[in-house]
């Protein structure tokens, strides 16, 4: 079977979920399941005004590619697609996307799950907090949560 | 010469997203790279003052300290990651 080519982009502007699904199903009949994650910027109680998102060109396209990769192989996926963010971005809106279709919801599941798992400790993003009156705050920590999601799929 | 790229507070710390450098012929590894940059001067001795929590990127795939550089025309270097 030929595995799918994942759709992968890291973009300023925003993404809409509906339109993203429907090209991941266009004139599609196999399709059973579609699962879809959004990530979206927390006010964290009002002390935020923004989270400014950087990345390091190339490598998390490519990074996300490997990510998408290892997730289709591995849940026989038959799409994915995984979109990221950069740039400052205000609580509420939209941060990243995955999303996952399968023939059946479970694999659909997983496989959109594992890639945010990945996508979260080896995709070369940072977020810097800025503060509501407008000025930059400190960098988000990593968390040590995020890595032991991920190490649940090794 | 390589060029070597950085991300996030270990730019600010640094203070430049990227620049050239010729390494000498004792680095040999990612983590011998981020011993010799951090006797460069204050900035990258405040970066790198916990090398073990840096990332290494070669030609924008993650190595392990341990592994060889060579070879590498880009060398990002950043601190672990927060996307998602």
């Amino acid at each position: 079977m030929t595995r799918p080519t994942p759709t992968i982009r890291v973009q300023s502007d925003d993404f809409d979920l509906q339109s993203e699904i429907d090209v991941l199903t266009d004139g599609r009949t196999d399709i059973g399941a579609i699962v879809s994650f959004v990530g979206l910027c927390r006010g964290e109680q009002n002390t935020l005004s923004a989270l400014e998102l950087e990345h390091y060109p190339g490598m998390a396209e490519a990074e996300m590619q490997r990510i998408a990769g290892l997730a289709i192989e591995r849940f026989d996926l038959m799409g994915l697609t995984a979109v990221h963010r950069y740039g400052k971005i205000a609580p509420g809106e939209n941060i990243v996307l995955v999303i996952a279709a399968s023939p059946h919801r479970q694999a659909a599941f997983d496989g959109a799950n594992f890639v945010m798992d990945f996508l979260k400790t080896s995709a070369p993003f940072w977020k810097k907090e800025h503060g509501v009156d407008g000025q930059p705050r400190d960098w988000v920590a990593a968390k040590d949560a995020d890595d032991s999601a991920r190490d649940k799929w090794s | 010469m390589v060029k070597i790229v950085y991300f996030a507070w270990v730019r600010e710390r640094i203070d430049k997203p990227e620049e050239e450098i010729e390494l000498p012929a004792s680095v040999v590894t990612a983590g011998d790279l981020l011993a010799y940059l951090k006797t460069l001067g204050d900035g990258y001795e405040a970066a790198l003052e916990y090398p073990d929590v840096i990332r290494v990127a070669v030609n924008q795939e993650h190595v392990e300290h341990d592994e060889p550089i060579a070879g590498a025309h880009e060398i990002g270097i950043f601190p672990p990651m927060t996307g998602g």
